[in-house]
């Protein structure tokens, strides 16, 4: 016994409750199976990889020799512009729908209601299609006066590209999943923060911009991440524009030429790779950034102490400022 | 003679066919302390939430400062108030919730400086000086940096009271401030509110904390199923209940 008995004394308890707390030293639980599964896996891996690096159907000096030619390398950018440009318009958009949808208005809740049927029930891949159609359907497009002489007049064909045609196809097809996404982030914020915001004055525009959207973002940023990843594929299905300038399309021509489409197959999915884990990276940092004030509680330590007394402040604490400031 | 800071006329409000109140009538004095006690579901809360115009009165008239809440009289026609001037009413009440309703993401000091630097338009600088100031009355000077997550119950009460403070309020409202505390916090809320009291703010409070409306209330009023049961002195009213619902009520509670 270590304990001094004096001091066990003057706390008042019994002996037997002041036993010496020796750390557990026990022997280790083995798990062989868990080497033989691991073992066994690892051979198989291995068995992969040196079986791929020798199967001449992959033809890797060609995969080596496309993944940086000037045609590849252009087509992956505009895969990427694709991306970019459909998910800001999308984001916009989805957002506007999503606000529409929870207006107290019945005509603009419609309205986005049925955005929303049409374009999440029909594959983008015949959204596409049809945009690639537009200049039949609409040979014009005026600016004026309804059924009146119009003032400004665009041939479709002119004013419209491919490539902005597939930015608007796949930009509308992804507002109506991002005004899903705002609409769960907008109504997962607790309905007190929007009335604490109007309690002290605030508009409802300044509690949606300082209060609602900034909490939203939490919910909304991990399904978005999802959505530009997804988008980024989606792109492969400009083809049905046509827009034959993106990644997936360009070296599929590339292949039709060589005939040999296999090597070409491996240097898009390297570059889609490669894009996704820009992405992933990218969101990871977001999400972190939007997670202010929301778990992390290990960051700060709290003595239970603290609570005695009624509003005494405690000089114990750790100072102040060694909380979330990043 | 002073004007009452707030003035109840009869005031009715419905949820669809549902009277929750059934014509309030009552005055708060400049500086008094009006204590709200009744079971839930008698409609202390939504009195409250009226005169801040987070909820529309359907019949009868309600003032604060004189001034008719939620609606412009002219003539004999009541006009409802553009969003805009229903906010600026709402800047010169402050008001406490029972789950105190922080911003999660904003610290101790951003929560209370939010309201005057964004509806104010204060500089940063002076906003920021009148936080520091406001959380050291409340006793939570060392806490300005922490996010709400990392404060007790009471400590973010405190908080919310702060921020509430911070628009230099004429009058505060306090929905059930402790009811969602853990009994040891209570008292920390409990001595801010009394401090305030005695700097001489007028307050009306929702609450069950019996020797609160005692020591600090200048009246106490009983409310049940929407209509104003007994009011009076809160030592009056608590030691010698009238009233057969005041009676039974505050058998259960005291």
């Amino acid at each position: 016994m270590t304990q001094n008995p004096e001091r066990r004394g003057s706390a008042g308890m019994p002996d037997s409750v002041a036993p010496d707390f020796v750390s557990i030293r026990a022997v280790k639980l083995r798990h062989p199976w868990r080497w033989v599964i691991g073992v066994v896996l690892l051979l198989l891996v291995a068995l992969v990889i040196i079986d791929a690096a020798q199967r001449e159907a992959f033809d890797w000096p060609s995969v080596g020799k496309y993944m940086f030619d000037r045609r590849v390398s252009l087509a992956a950018l505009t895969t990427l512009e694709l991306t970019v440009s459909s998910m800001v318009i999308g984001i916009v958009l989805g957002i506007v729908l999503a606000v529409m949808r929870l207006s107290p208005n019945p005509i603009l809740k419609s309205i986005s209601w049925f955005y929303l049927w049409i374009f999440r029930g029909t594959p983008v891949y015949v959204q596409l299609v049809f945009w690639g159609l537009i200049a039949v359907i609409y040979n014009t497009i005026d600016i004026g006066i309804p059924f009146q002489q119009p003032w400004i007049s665009w041939e479709t064909k002119a004013a419209l590209s491919t490539f902005a045609l597939a930015i608007i196809g796949l930009a509308l097809n992804e507002a109506a999943y991002m005004a899903e996404i705002v609409r769960a982030g907008l109504l997962a914020v607790d309905a007190g923060q929007d009335e604490a915001a109007r309690a002290l004055g605030m508009t409802w525009f300044q509690s949606m911009r300082r209060v609602i959207i900034p909490q939203s973002m939490r919910v909304i940023i991990p399904p978005t991440g999802n959505e530009v990843i997804s988008m980024l594929k989606t792109t492969s299905l400009v083809t049905a524009v046509p827009f034959t300038l993106d990644l997936y399309t360009r070296t599929r021509d590339i292949a039709a030429e060589t005939f040999n489409p296999i090597p070409l197959l491996i240097v898009a999915s390297v570059w889609y790779l490669f894009f996704t884990s820009i992405l992933m990276i990218g969101q990871f940092f977001l999400e972190k950034r939007f997670a202010r004030g929301v778990g992390e509680l290990g960051r700060i330590k709290i003595p239970s102490s603290r609570f005695a007394g009624t509003a005494a402040v405690s000089p114990s604490l750790a100072d102040p400022d060694s909380g979330d400031k990043r | 003679m002073m004007t009452p800071m707030v003035r109840a006329e009869g005031v009715v409000k419905r949820f669809g066919s549902n009277e929750v109140l059934k014509g309030i009538t009552l005055t708060v004095n400049r500086g008094d302390v009006m204590c709200l006690v009744g079971p839930s579901g008698s409609g202390k809360s939504t009195f409250l939430r009226c005169i801040n115009h987070l909820e529309v009165v359907n019949a009868g008239r309600l003032y604060v400062d004189e001034t008719l809440v939620g609606y412009r009289e002219k003539g004999d026609k009541l006009y409802e108030l553009h969003p805009r001037d229903a906010a600026a009413q709402r800047r010169d009440i402050g008001m406490v919730f029972q789950r105190f309703n922080l911003f999660p993401h904003m610290t101790a000091l951003e929560n209370v400086i939010e309201a005057p630097t964004l509806v104010k338009k204060t500089p940063k600088a002076d906003a920021v000086a009148r936080g520091k100031e406001l959380l050291d009355r409340v006793g939570l000077s060392d806490r300005m940096n922490h996010y709400p997550a990392h404060l007790s119950g009471g400590q973010q009460q405190r908080v919310a009271i702060a921020r509430a403070l911070a628009m230099d309020p004429k009058l505060m409202l306090f929905d059930e401030p402790t009811s969602a505390l853990d009994p040891e916090l209570v008292g920390e809320v409990l001595d801010v509110m009394k401090a305030l009291a005695k700097s001489g703010m007028t307050m009306i409070v929702v609450t069950h904390e019996m020797g609160f409306a005692r020591e600090v209330g200048d009246s106490l009023v009983f409310m049940d199923e929407g209509v104003v049961v007994e009011s009076g002195d809160p030592r009056a009213v608590l030691a010698k209940p009238t009233h057969e619902r005041t009676k039974a009520f505050l058998s259960k509670v005291l």
